[in-house]
């Protein structure tokens, strides 16, 4: 097979992880809506580290990206 | 037309400089970095100048980047961390001001360069393991061995602490470069969509783009308050050892 479209697969199935990314911020913010809705003087506090868990899912999704754009600009 | 959305990545020199064989050219990162340091400088000072007790409205925005980090110090770290303060504010001034410049036409994100995130990374994890040699001597070690655990487990335990330590660094600097970089690539992408769509159906990558400029510059706050907070964890950790 030629090396181009092996490379092309790789980078697709590098992409594979963002499946359990998807879920990970579909629980917290479930989790965070069902928190502030039972006790919506809560928000508050579970506001920030809510969002610290949002962000650093997020930096997993990334560090796949960065895999697959590595896979096609980096490798010959 | 042979447009590429990594060329914005580019380090351009716009005073060439050299000194015994070192490049030490004064590119766009370097006139994007003083421009950030005016930037915040600015910000902060000149409201300032004619202070009053009740404040006017551009006085609100140094009082209140001020009582951000106040408030998130003392929350995060403690009472007595707030001696970090000047260190943790300049830190999320920089990463803030940085990704904000870039978000300007024609602009250049230093803060998507690995080596200037790493740096950042780098003085993060140096300042947190220094104080915390500092506050507590070699008691410091004492944070990759809890107490209470049966003896054998702290063959296994103790590497794996050290390591999660040391991916600190790592994590915050590539975070916050692979954010910028790949909020910026995305924004190129679709301008090169409406170039080449011409001018009718061009707008529809238009209008994607601009949703995307309003997330860009969440994400753009977002990690600089992200990497200020987990510095904050961080120096937690170092203080109180638990």
């Amino acid at each position: 097979m030629d090396v181009n479209v092996v490379k092309l697969i790789a980078a697709a199935i590098a992409l594979l992880p963002l499946f359990g990314v998807g879920l990970a911020l579909g629980k917290l913010f479930s989790s965070f809506i069902e928190a502030v809705g039972r006790n919506p003087g809560a928000k508050k506090d579970v506001f920030q580290i809510g969002m610290i868990g949002a962000a650093m899912t997020e930096a997993i999704a990334i560090f796949a990206l960065v895999v697959s754009l590595i896979l096609i600009f980096v490798v010959k | 037309m042979s447009a590429n959305p990594m060329h914005q990545f580019e380090i351009r020199s716009i005073v060439p400089m050299e000194l015994g064989g070192i490049n030490l050219a004064f590119t766009n990162s370097s006139l994007l970095m003083i421009l950030t340091v005016l930037a915040s400088t600015l910000l902060m000072v000149v409201p300032m100048v004619r202070a009053g007790k009740i404040p006017t409205r551009w006085q609100s925005i140094p009082e209140m980047l001020y009582e951000f980090i106040y408030g998130l110090i003392r929350d995060v770290v403690g009472s007595d961390g707030l001696r970090y303060l000047p260190f943790v504010f300049s830190l999320f001034m920089m990463v803030l001001m940085g990704n904000m410049l870039g978000m300007l036409p024609y602009s250049f994100t230093f803060t998507s360069h690995i080596i200037v995130t790493a740096g950042l990374g780098i003085l993060v994890i140096s300042v947190v393991t220094i104080m915390g040699f500092v506050n507590h001597g070699t008691h410091f070690l004492s944070l990759f061995a809890p107490a209470g655990l049966p003896k054998f487990i702290y063959l296994i335990l103790i590497p794996i602490e050290v390591i999660s330590f040391l991916s600190r660094p790592i994590t915050l600097a590539v975070r916050l470069a692979a954010n910028m970089t790949a909020g910026h690539t995305v924004l190129k992408v679709f301008a090169l969509f409406s170039v080449q769509m011409g001018l009718i159906f061009g707008l529809a990558p238009m209008l994607m783009n601009s949703m995307l400029v309003a997330l860009e510059l969440l994400v753009a706050t977002l990690q600089a308050y992200i990497f200020t907070i987990l510095t904050c964890v961080y120096l937690k950790d170092a203080i109180e050892l638990h």
